[in-house]
């Protein structure tokens, strides 16, 4: 895997990345997107976006507020037309197949396409235990308990929770500090066995400690998942990201590797934003 | 500024500011005399017999309610089981499906219904249900009754439901979770006790209700016959008993009344309480 | 691509905005949800239908007549709905005219000046008069009230009886019976909500006004009332509504005579007490459509005045979330 990772990640055009993706289809949760435009009623949101997203890799997605990066990445697993006057066209292909296709059921896009939002959501009526299983058991009609609490398990030792929550899975999620609720959701969206993982500033309602745990977190997942992450915290980018894509007001500005993007920005703009010239 | 209008002044703040403060006195001294004396009252001819002996015929000494009581459990558990599938679900509907429009459009009903005088529903039951059937009955007055819990819970529910934050029902989403799954699993038992206290608010107030019986139940001095036949209540034996010249029914209907406002004043303070710890 | 770049307007609806394509599961349960929220509509509508098919045949030989006619003879069947309207109106007027300043003085107390420790007991009390159930009252009415009012009328009688209102005879059950008993069941509401009306008013309107050297009182009336206006007059237009609908306690309290008279101490009727005390009996379809017709009137302006006093109250809510 390291090597078909390694060479999409040494492709820089995106006639390469193309090449890529397509030559190593076995890789799974790799996404495309292709001239996406999304409004809200009348206002469009974000323009004619187009760029591709590596499997198990970080991607990064930084700029202002208000830039459209959230909306963006709430397109990605249809989230988007969940809010009030959400619209999108163009296309967003995962593994190949457009999860905006006529014949394509949103909800299992979101499946596979996990998502964590700015604030931690635990569901506060139901048990730490409960939270984590919500997503399986409210997917399908019945299951057993046994398989439950191993997929419970699972997930939250990923999460890196197991240890400070094994004690206590049946007190509510909502007892847990921020930080905690945050791995939580992130458990509860593991557990659905997603293969693309969206974290909306999943740290901006964190102190730092929380944060660097959430951050370590990320790195480890990124072994076996495509994560693409929204912040408005250029450092968090840098650090964590092997990718990262530069929003303006609904236009992509640039994207590349994220040692490129910090070091040698090609757009004025970008070099403006990461040099802290304006916002 | 004179010295004398500023005195003036001052001394008509006090007054004004006095008189408010006699107006809720007022108010609330009223409030506890009528409840002190219902109470008290009612409470001296509470006995036995009352709660377990049927209604005797004129003339006889004693007898008791214990048929009306029933009957009014019979009425509400009735009028509950019909209103409050129609109320939740309408909530359901205008909170988390309706569009703008058609939520407006089914709030202003329930709100116009809420307004509807108890009397009328009575009679609008009494034309759909008794003449059809050619005899007052139970059904005919749950029907009644439900018809006035139905608005109470159905704002009751669609207010709490709403509540319950966005970012719950987009956490639920974003699981892959359906959207019917998300609301039944995730956002009714986030608002479940704003809904219970609906419940509850609504069946304190049919509890009383006695103008849509007086059609629809119309009273019975034997038991629970059946739902197509007619049933007495607590709160229609008060009113008959109440207008009736013998000593013994007044007392009786002392007694039923200290029942029947214990029952309320229970279900309100309950209410109160559920209510009072959701928001501490 | 779906659109032109330039316009940047929306694409045609096709398919990409939520709810287009859904599980069977979700268009069964939001269906689901839709019928029953039609069932309230169609309650509404089946009410207003029902009772005009039901008084059609009253509608049809009174016309208009019905609501200046003052006769009520059951064997002639020929039915006025006069009397019954002059006391509905006349007992809901002596109630909201004796409860607005009552529930006004009291809401202006809890939220202006009661130390915060008795503003919740005090609520709670005042909420808890409007739960007591209306025959519960008129029992009360029957035995504590007409009694106690008895003297009084005597007094008012005796000192004022050069005005037609005061004159006549005393019973203790009485049209100013019945006023005194809705003045006791509206208070609640009335208080309610105008207290949660001059809450909505924002601490700044109050500072400013204090500020010009304003004392409290004139900060309330200048400043505090006046903003708040629209919601004060929703209370008493709710407190009007309840009412007019109001039944049992006034059933109990008002003698069931059915005249028009000036006299404030004489027997009465009102609508909603016609119909309680005649309706099970009713026989022939006239009566039972007259009636009906009574009750159609009721309905007409409990709705009027619903309606008014929800678009009131929307606009105060309005206001308190703009600012």
């Amino acid at each position: 895997m390291a090597t078909v990772s390694d060479r999409v990640r040494n492709a820089t055009t995106k006639q390469d990345i193309r090449e890529v993706t397509t030559h190593f289809e076995g890789d799974k949760g790799i996404l495309e997107v292709q001239t996406l435009n999304a409004w809200y009623g009348k206002t469009l949101a974000i323009k004619d976006i187009s760029m591709s997203i590596r499997s198990r890799t970080i991607t990064a997605i930084i700029g202002p507020s208000g830039c459209g990066k959230s909306t963006f990445i709430r397109c990605l697993n249809r989230m988007h037309e969940v809010s009030h006057g959400g619209r999108v066209s163009g296309s967003v292909l995962l593994d190949g197949k457009d999860i905006y296709a006529r014949d394509v059921d949103p909800v299992t896009i979101r499946q596979r396409i996990g998502m964590v939002f700015q604030k931690p959501s635990p569901f506060p009526t139901m048990s730490i235990f409960d939270n984590v299983a919500a997503g399986l058991r409210l997917t399908r009609l019945w299951s057993r308990r046994g398989d439950l609490q191993e997929v419970v398990e699972r997930s939250l030792r990923q999460a890196a929770l197991w240890d400070e929550v094994k004690d206590k899975l049946n007190q509510s999620g909502a007892s847990l500090s921020g930080g905690q609720q945050q791995r939580l959701c992130i458990a509860r969206a593991l557990a659905v066995a997603p293969e693309i993982i969206l974290l909306d500033e999943p740290c901006s309602a964190l102190d730092p400690a929380a944060t660097l745990k959430i951050e370590d977190l990320m790195r480890n997942l990124a072994q076996e998942y495509t994560i693409v992450i929204v912040t408005h915290n250029m450092q968090q980018a840098a650090r964590v990201s092997e990718w990262t894509a530069f929003f303006l007001l609904g236009e992509m500005i640039e994207y590349g590797k994220t040692v490129d993007i910090f070091s040698r920005p090609k757009d004025k703009r970008t070099e403006d934003y990461i040099t802290g010239r304006f916002g | 500024m004179s010295e004398r209008n500023h005195l003036r002044r001052k001394w008509f703040n006090r007054l004004m500011l006095v008189l408010s403060g006699c107006a809720a006195g007022l108010a609330i001294l009223i409030l506890a005399l009528i409840l002190g004396y219902i109470l008290v009252h009612g409470i001296s001819y509470i006995n036995l017999n009352f709660l377990t002996q049927a209604a005797k015929p004129v003339g006889e000494a004693g007898g008791g309610m214990r048929n009306e009581i029933i009957g009014s459990l019979i009425l509400i558990g009735l009028a509950s089981i019909l209103a409050i599938p129609v109320g939740l679900m309408a909530g359901i509907f205008v909170s988390d499906f309706a569009s703008p429009k058609m939520a407006a459009t089914v709030r202003f009903a329930s709100d116009i219904l809420a307004g509807v005088p108890s009397i009328v529903v009575g009679i609008f039951a009494y034309a759909i249900l008794v003449r059809p059937m050619h005899s007052f009955s139970a059904l005919s007055a749950g029907v009644a009754l439900a018809i006035i819990m139905v608005p109470i819970i159905a704002r009751t529910a669609e207010e709490s439901l709403r509540l319950v934050p966005n970012s719950m029902r987009e956490a639920a989403l974003a699981l892959g979770i359906t959207r019917w799954r998300a609301v039944l699993s995730v956002i009714v038992p986030g608002a479940l006790t704003g809904i219970i206290t609906g419940v509850m608010l609504s069946l304190a107030r049919v509890a009383g209700e006695t103008a849509p019986l007086l059609f629809t139940a119309l009273g019975s001095n034997f038991g629970y016959q059946g739902l197509t036949k007619p049933i007495g209540a607590l709160p229609l034996q008060i009113y008959h008993y109440a207008l009736s010249p013998y000593a013994d029914w007044q007392h009786q209907a002392w007694a039923a009344a200290f029942l029947l406002l214990l029952l309320v004043l229970c279900i309100s303070i309950l209410v109160r309480w559920i209510s009072g710890r959701r928001h501490a | 691509m779906e659109y032109d770049a330039a316009t940047m307007s929306p694409p045609p609806v096709k398919g990409r905005t939520f709810g287009r394509r859904r599980r069977f599961g979700d268009r069964i349960f939001s269906n689901l949800t839709l019928i029953f929220a039609l069932v309230i509509v169609a309650i509404l509508l089946g009410l207003v239908i029902v009772l005009n098919i039901e008084a059609a045949p009253s509608i049809s030989k009174f016309g208009i007549s019905f609501l200046g006619s003052s006769s009520w003879d059951v064997p002639k069947e020929s039915f006025g709905a006069l009397p019954a309207i002059y006391g509905t109106l006349l007992t809901s007027a002596i109630g909201v005219l004796i409860a607005v300043p009552i529930s006004l003085g009291a809401a202006i107390f809890l939220v202006e000046m009661a130390p915060s420790w008795l503003r919740g007991p005090c609520s709670f009390l005042i909420e808890m008069l409007a739960a007591i159930p209306s025959v519960i009252i008129g029992l009360w009415g029957i035995y504590v009230l007409a009694p106690f009012m008895t003297p009084i009328e005597r007094w008012l009688g005796g000192h004022l009886g050069f005005i037609p209102i005061f004159h006549g005879q005393v019973f203790g059950f009485s049209f100013l019976t019945a006023g005194v008993i809705l003045t006791l069941m509206i208070i609640p509401i009335i208080t309610a909500v105008s207290r949660d009306a001059i809450k909505a008013v924002p601490d700044h309107q109050r500072e400013a006004m204090l500020a010009l050297g304003a004392t409290r009182w004139e900060t309330i009336r200048r400043a505090v009332l006046p903003y708040c206006r629209s919601g004060l007059i929703g209370a008493t237009i709710l407190g009007l509504g309840r009412a007019l609908g109001e039944t049992m306690a006034v059933t109990m309290v008002i003698g069931n005579a059915y005249k028009l008279t000036p006299s404030l101490f004489s027997t009465g009727t009102t609508i909603s007490s016609k119909i309680a005390n005649e309706f099970g009996e009713a026989s022939s379809g006239l009566f039972i459509a007259s009636l009906v017709e009574l009750a159609l009137v009721l309905f007409g302006v409990t709705l009027l005045i619903n309606v008014v006093a929800r678009l009131l109250v929307w606009r105060l809510t309005a206001v308190k979330e703009a600012s």
